[in-house]
């Protein structure tokens, strides 16, 4: 129990620590606070007078950083002057086609990475498939999905060029992201599966007359999945990344698309928001990943 | 040791590649020359990646791209090494509380997506190569801060120091001479295997427009512009796009050599 209260109180404490950059990274921006959150919005005095009411910008420094604390801690994110709107509607409304392209893309890799890594067991196979991970994971997402945009959409024709109208429309990007991440599971799972087949429970099952394959789906597979439980954080983090440089290839509304008018737009509110809101999934995803060890392996529940 | 052929073209191509940033000149021509009657066409004996969409020679603009791309990276890596060097080692001779205080900061910093991370940076500084560098440079500095931490903990357990701290040497001395050499160990292997994902990064922030503007010869930039002529001229993009992948690769394939080497000789 002792352990679980102390893997999430220092989870509170990173993302205390993460909201406190971000609110350091704000200030530290030239000019006044006020000219930063107003971007490139709208500049009268009456919004500039709003902005200071709603971050305690005439109050001393430590009220304003608390109050801004209060106000994260709430989930109130702030308004956006660029766009007059709450940056939780702004997110909000966009959050839909990220989180469809982000599921469809982890299924996609983790399915991919199972199979290959599954599969490519024998010697030859395997330097095949770990020469293609590679050159998958050293690729810029962006150049895969221009080269899978010419073949598949312009020479080919079977899928649409840009939008976000159907599944059809879901297809190309999808793949882009999951191909990198296919690219570094199958080497965590490879090395799992390698690690797990020494072990003697490979070895006692063989013995009792199990077939390779069944010792390698039934016994092997298991624990190589283990490490890569520890991955979700990072899985998270690479899905986010990419798809604000994918959504820009394919035209796709999104999070990544808000991200870039924002920070082009120098929308303050927004990018804060973002950033805070991704460390916060980021932190909340690798608490529970650390606590679901502490479920599967019993042995670290004694430290 | 045998140098087995991919290391050796792998070597290679990053020993172009470095020709390319020091001195571009001596591989190719004037990259921002266009040439209207000559535009977007594909790779030929007189062009060998073809050319864009004002006639500039794709090839020449991917050697000169090489100084953006590659040093952005370099720099980058190097401020995270440093940087990362400098808190590691700080975390690992700390007391408890200091120590655990580092640590939670630099959990807070590796919690932020790298890319949104450099985005919030570029917010903030605006865009252009020195935003570009420091930007990449923070993000990627927890990885390094974390191993030289954890190998600090290790040195300052080592015999030649509690030798050294009998001997009387000032503090100073300890983490100079005795703390700094050993604990620097991996680095070098990390920072070959960071400096591609420091290149993927940064080419990935500049076809979003974020880093140098044109009509600098930047790779990602070139990816992004000839995107838009993608139906016709393919060249223009993909090419500069394989050069990308063909740099990390290398810088992988000698990288993990290096540490295949590293670990062997640590092992005996």
């Amino acid at each position: 129990m002792n352990a679980v209260i102390r893997r999430i109180l220092s989870g509170v404490v990173v993302l205390w620590a993460a909201a406190t950059a971000a609110y350091l990274a704000l200030l530290a921006a030239p000019g006044t606070t006020v000219d930063t959150i107003v971007g490139d919005g709208a500049d009268t005095p009456e919004i500039r007078a709003r902005i200071v009411a709603e971050w305690g910008l005439d109050r001393p420094e430590i009220v304003q950083y608390v109050s801004y604390l209060g106000r994260v801690a709430h989930g109130d994110l702030g308004r956006s002057y660029l766009l007059q709107r709450p940056v939780s509607d702004v997110v909000g409304a966009q959050l839909g086609p990220t989180l469809r392209l982000a599921v469809a893309a982890a299924g996609l890799g983790i399915v991919l990475a199972l199979v290959l890594a599954l599969t490519t067991r024998r010697p030859w196979a395997r330097r095949v498939s770990s020469s293609a991970e590679l050159v998958l994971v050293s690729t810029p997402p962006f150049l895969i999905g221009i080269v899978l945009l010419s073949v598949f959409s312009f020479r080919l024709g079977w899928f649409p060029v840009s939008g976000d109208k159907g599944i059809a429309a879901l297809v190309l990007p999808a793949l882009t992201l999951a191909l990198p991440v296919a690219g570094v599971l199958t080497q965590v799972l490879r090395d799992g599966l390698d690690r797990a087949l020494d072990e003697p429970f490979a070895v006692t099952a063989r013995s009792r007359g199990l077939g390779e394959s069944a010792v390698l789906v039934r016994h092997a597979l298991r624990h190589a999945l283990l490490p890569a439980i520890a991955l979700a954080g990072w899985l998270f983090g690479v899905l986010l990344g990419g798809a604000v440089i994918i959504e820009s290839v394919f035209g796709r509304p999104g999070l990544g698309s808000v991200t870039l008018l924002a920070v082009t737009s120098k929308d303050m509110p927004v990018v804060l928001a973002v950033v805070v809101l991704s460390a916060t999934v980021y932190v909340v995803l690798n608490t529970v990943a650390d606590l679901a060890y502490l479920v599967v392996d019993p042995r670290l529940r004694r430290s | 040791m045998v140098v087995r052929p991919g290391v050796a073209v792998a070597g290679g191509f990053l020993a172009v590649a470095a020709l390319a940033v020091v001195w571009p000149s001596v591989l190719a021509g004037d990259p921002l020359r266009a040439d209207p009657l000559h535009v977007l066409q594909a790779p030929s004996a007189a062009h060998w990646f073809g050319t864009d969409q004002l006639g500039r020679d794709v090839l020449d603009r991917v050697v000169h791209g090489a100084r953006h791309s590659l040093a952005i990276g370099t720099a980058a890596t190097l401020l995270a090494v440093l940087a990362g060097v400098l808190v590691g080692v700080l975390a690992g001779l700390s007391h408890r509380y200091a120590d655990e205080a580092l640590s939670r900061g630099i959990d807070a910093l590796s919690a932020f997506p790298l890319i949104l991370l450099a985005l919030l940076f570029i917010a903030i500084a605006g865009t252009g190569t020195t935003s570009l560098i420091i930007a990449i440079g923070v993000a990627t500095m927890p990885h390094y801060a974390r191993v030289v931490r954890a190998q600090t903990f290790v040195v300052r357990r080592a015999g030649y120091v509690t030798q050294a701290v009998a001997f009387g040497d000032s503090r100073a001395r300890l983490v100079l001479r005795h703390v700094l050499p050993n604990v620097l160990g991996p680095v070098p292997v990390l920072a070959m295997i960071g400096l591609g994902e420091a290149v993927l990064v940064a080419a990935g922030l500049s076809f979003l427009g974020m880093g140098p503007q044109p009509p600098s010869p930047e790779w990602g930039a070139m990816l992004s512009d000839g995107r838009g002529y993608l139906r016709i001229a393919w060249w223009a993009s993909v090419l500069p796009g394989l050069v990308v992948t063909l740099t990390v690769v290398s810088l992988t394939v000698v990288g993990r050599h290096w540490q295949r080497r590293f670990e062997g000789r640590a092992a005996r």
